[in-house]
């Protein structure tokens, strides 16, 4: 009898859970033209230290795939987005075979995890199914563990740490420089840290300290003590998620006034960290205050639909979307290979900003404009968004877009 | 050492480390308390407990950015607590002669629900809060740093903690909880209900929750799930302490907090959250009801 108990009470929690999987992920559009619509599954972290960032993925994403419907589908057939939430490599893995066996999705867009973009990578290699990462930065996504049927709108480390490390260079913070570094404690991180050691190498500098900070920490008092203690000539945060929003009301909390930089960043945890507590010098793939007339557009649209402006996870996806449909329309087809071949043939994509993008064939990296932004101190903050200036776009105009990025001898990608 | 440091340096960094690892007891302290009253008196381990301090620290921001933060270190604990009354009334209550499992089971999905529901009303980014400007600042005295704020939150703690003990121990209401913790039965027996006293601990012991939420949310990031950053932790203290026991709970939070504090300042910051938990394990080698665990025949 207890095992028949037992039994229900699981069968129980399984319908619970189906149903707040259904209440969250929802279904549109289940009962439209099933044969028709062309399927794209969208897999992102929305629990857990990343969940933050994930929730502007998935409005993005969304807001996306209506603009397009709207304007009449691809080629004549409407997209329908299928929304789960990665939670771990594991479940990331799992629910990607998911979409791809049982859903028969077309392709998978999203991702902010570096651990999690490795293993569904995994199952779209093994499946010949094209997967766009729009989170994951680990340089080794486009190293080691590159794959034909994975591509990045994401940028990668490398371009975050030389786009940040050209700011800092113009201020005078690396050549025999001391840097202490807090790095997140899992496969970005490590990454993270292995880059910004290459660049500081190669430069002149040198790491007083650098700690590694597990993601589930909160406190970060004890190495606030110890930073003080280290008098370094520059902060560096390689941490990830909400560490950084902790990380900046501590730092500010302390008085601490040793310059600060990141090499990894989102708007959405500087917003969060509160008027006064950001500052320092912190690079982005896009960021709400970019004057083009396509990302003025943008944030119009995203504001007034979801009441606050897009941050940059935000602005991944909804390229991400845009580009997928801009490449189904020109290749006419849906079919992974030949989108994989279009993009490998140097296909241009706007993506908001000066210069147009595109996937560089050698490890599927997409090549585009990056930014640095500086805090703005409280006296000139007028409200919570605008909280930073923007440098000009990096490279410059009449540089090359692959400035950047890994160089070939950086690179171990050998894509099969 | 550094070059430009001084001697004096390391034995005073190794101060501030203790200090600040008594900080991160006081505030396990505010939420393990509550646990430990809740369970002693009900049998219910409240899982549900860090979502009270998620929720304080959500409301502190909706009241405070109306109001002030002065307001919102007094009406948010209120509210959180009375919500705390709330649940105990409709739902606790069914539970304190059932199957500890079943209650588990209830107040995990408790959480869960919280922490949804955090994230459906407020949205998932965090949300942004900083400490009022003249709480800011620091204590500098020659090379020793402290922030006031952090002060402010270790002495409302330390305050909080007396009050609860006079009131357990030096009150009528007090009496009758302390026997109602050994012995429900009788105290039914003497004529006396005990749903008043239980709604009324459920109040303290929430309230207390949501008093860290709102104490600590200008100093961490706020977003959903908050409350289950800090569960274990506090849970770690309240079993080294030994459920039910007042004292056993309050001295746990200081070892911890100086374990935490101690491995921090030998170099090792990286591996401070698992001392604390390798310090359970010896305790409860030693020790299975914990330091100073009360028996209580009901869970025996």
């Amino acid at each position: 009898m207890a095992d028949e108990q037992q039994q229900s009470r699981r069968t129980l929690i399984k319908g619970a859970g189906a149903a707040a999987a259904l209440g969250l992920g929802g279904f549109p559009f289940i009962s439209y033209g099933q044969s028709e619509a062309i399927r794209i599954g969208h897999l992102t972290p929305r629990t857990g230290f990343l969940g933050p960032l994930g929730e502007f993925a998935v409005q993005a994403a969304d807001m996306a795939v209506d603009e397009i419907n709207a304007a009449g589908g691809v080629n004549g057939r409407r997209i329908e987005l299928l929304k789960e939430d990665s939670v771990n490599p594991q479940t990331a893995s799992t629910k990607a075979e998911r979409m791809v066996e049982r859903d028969k999705v077309a392709c998978i867009v999203g991702e902010i995890s570096s651990a999690s973009a490795l293993t569904i990578s995994q199952v779209a290699e093994r499946t010949r199914t094209l997967f766009i990462n729009t989170g994951a930065n680990s340089d080794e996504l486009r190293g080691k563990g590159c794959k034909k049927y994975m591509f990045h709108i994401e940028s990668q480390n490398s371009m975050y740490v030389k786009t940040c490390g050209r700011s800092l260079m113009a201020q005078n913070l690396v050549k025999g420089k001391k840097w202490f570094s807090l790095t997140a404690d899992y496969a970005f991180g490590h990454d993270l840290l292995r880059v910004s050691k290459r660049f500081m190498a190669a430069n002149g500098g040198d790491f007083s300290a650098d700690k590694l900070v597990p993601t589930d920490v909160t406190d970060f008092s004890p190495l606030l003590l110890e930073i003080r203690n280290a008098k370094p000539d520059l902060v560096i945060s390689n941490l990830a998620g909400n560490q950084i929003t902790n990380f900046l009301k501590q730092y500010s909390e302390f008085g601490l006034a040793f310059p600060v930089a990141g090499f990894g960043f989102d708007t959405a945890l500087a917003w969060a960290a509160g008027k006064g507590n950001f500052h320092g010098t912190w690079p982005v793939v896009w960021h709400h205050l970019i004057d083009t007339p396509a990302s003025k557009k943008f944030v119009a649209d995203f504001t007034k639909r979801y009441g606050k402006p897009p941050e940059n996870q935000a602005w991944g996806d909804y390229n991400a979307m845009k580009l997928l449909a801009q490449a189904m329309v020109e290749t006419k087809s849906t079919d992974s290979t030949r989108l994989v071949e279009h993009f490998e043939k140097g296909a241009k994509f706007p993506l908001m900003k000066t210069r147009e993008g595109y996937f560089r064939k050698s490890d599927h990296q997409m090549m585009h404009e990056m930014y640095t932004v500086q805090g703005l101190p409280p006296a000139q903050v007028k409200n919570p968004y605008d909280i930073f200036v923007s440098s000009a776009p990096v490279p410059g105009p009449n540089e090359s877009l692959e400035l950047i990025a890994t160089t070939a001898e950086e690179n171990e990608c050998r894509m099969t | 050492m550094g070059p430009g440091q001084r001697r004096g340096d390391k034995p005073l960094l190794f101060l501030q480390h203790l200090l600040n690892g008594l900080l991160a007891g006081a505030y396990y302290l505010l939420i393990a308390l509550g646990l430990s009253l809740i369970f002693s008196l009900g049998g219910i381990v409240n899982l549900a407990h860090g979502a009270f301090y998620a929720i304080g620290a959500y409301l502190a921001v909706s009241i405070g950015d109306r109001l002030g933060f002065g307001a919102a270190v007094l009406i948010s604990p209120v509210l959180v607590g009375l919500l705390g009354v709330v649940i105990e009334r409709l739902l606790f209550r069914r539970f304190y002669k059932a199957d500890p499992a079943l209650s588990l089971l209830l107040t995990f999905g408790l959480a869960m629900v919280a922490e949804q529901a955090l994230r459906m009303v407020f949205g998932a980014p965090p949300l942004s809060w900083s400490i009022p400007p003249e709480l800011r600042g620091q204590i500098v005295i020659g090379n020793f740093i402290y922030p006031n704020y952090r002060m402010l939150v270790l002495a409302v703690a330390v305050l909080c903690v007396a009050g609860l003990w006079f009131l357990l121990q030096k009150t009528p209401f007090g009496r009758v909880v302390r026997a109602g913790v050994q012995n429900p039965d009788m105290v039914g027996a003497l004529g006396i209900s005990l749903a008043p006293y239980m709604a009324t601990v459920a109040f303290l012991g929430v309230g207390l929750a949501g008093l860290a939420g709102v104490m600590l949310a200008p100093i961490f990031s706020i977003h959903p799930a908050m409350g289950a950053e800090i569960i274990t932790s506090a849970f770690v203290v309240v079993v080294i302490g030994g459920l039910g026991s007042f004292w056993g709970v309050a001295l746990a939070a200081v070892i911890v907090g100086l374990t935490k504090g101690t491995v921090t300042a030998v170099g090792y910051p990286q591996y401070s959250e698992a001392a604390i938990y390798l310090l359970m394990l010896l305790v409860l080698l030693v020790r299975p009801r914990g330091l100073f665990g009360e028996r209580i025949q009901r869970f025996e």
